[in-house]
């Protein structure tokens, strides 16, 4: 098996807040992420696909087609937008880096047409991430 | 969420500290030998980084696995606060006989992380240098 990551960047905001919560329980809870004009970040993301290289071509994935889907899946939909507001994957959900990784999976799992999706990581800062993978999958 | 999927938070913490390897198990021609400029008497330092993973179910009316202040204020109280700006053979008891390597290092902080009470502690990496990278996740079942 081998282990193929591409990575991408997108610029993107959005704020924390629970409408169900009080206005003093989501400031406790989500500190300066509450702010309701929102903040932002350039967030970083590596997908990974795990496959065998085809014989013919050496490739797990032709990685031109990965980063067609990974423009057109994620780029066009989070970079440059207020994701709370503009990525309907993520209405009624607080965009959490946590909850970010897994829009992003279930947007490429379908995608991925060779090999198959293994992990999904996302940096909100370089001292932050989420990863996302099938359960029981792990490694590389 | 029942959809087979699991998410780990990975979060990046440093601190710098010196030590000096070591082993009281070891003649001084031993020492210098397999410790080389690690055993000079005095000591050395590293900026040292640690990333800690944990995992855990989001939940749905916070969207986190644990809120980060509370990772942010355990592994404050646990790690950084006794190693930051400390000799470690010197000030981390654990260190009086183990050799602080990176790898005891890294044994020594998944000890310490892995009462984390709010999410389940997978994972410590801890890079000496940008060059140097160790890993614990505890010992197989």
């Amino acid at each position: 098996m081998v282990y193929l990551t591409r990575k991408l960047e997108f610029s993107a905001s959005h704020l924390y807040h629970n409408p169900a919560l009080s206005a003093e329980e989501n400031k406790r809870i989500f500190g300066k992420c509450n702010n309701p004009h929102g903040h932002g970040h350039n967030y970083t993301l590596e997908v990974t696909v795990a496959g065998e290289p085809d014989p013919v071509t050496g490739m797990v994935l032709d990685l031109k087609e990965l980063k067609e889907i990974l423009e057109r899946e994620i780029t066009q939909r989070m970079d440059h937008r207020f994701l709370n507001y503009e990525v309907a994957e993520l209405k009624g959900q607080i965009p959490t880096c946590e909850n970010i990784a897994r829009v992003i999976w279930n947007l490429l799992e379908p995608k991925i047409s060779k090999g198959r999706l293994h992990k999904v990581r996302l940096y909100e800062t370089p001292d932050l991430y989420a990863d996302c993978f099938r359960n029981g999958v792990h490694g590389a | 969420m029942k959809d087979g999927l699991k998410i780990e938070l990975g979060r990046r913490y440093r601190f710098s500290a010196s030590h000096r390897l070591h082993s009281s198990k070891l003649s001084e021609e031993e020492n210098r030998r397999v410790y080389g400029k690690c055993n000079n008497p005095y000591g050395h330092g590293h900026n040292y980084v640690v990333e800690v993973s944990v995992s855990g179910t989001v939940d749905p009316a916070t969207g986190m696995i644990a809120n980060l202040a509370d990772l942010d204020g355990f592994v404050e109280r646990e790690v950084t606060e006794p190693f930051d700006h400390k000799s470690l053979n010197e000030d981390v008891p654990a260190f009086r006989e183990n050799v602080p390597t990176t790898e005891n290092i890294c044994k020594e902080i998944y000890q310490r992380l892995k009462h984390f009470p709010m999410a389940k502690l997978e994972r410590v990496r801890v890079e000496e240098t940008g060059n140097n990278t160790f890993e614990y996740a505890g010992e197989e079942l």
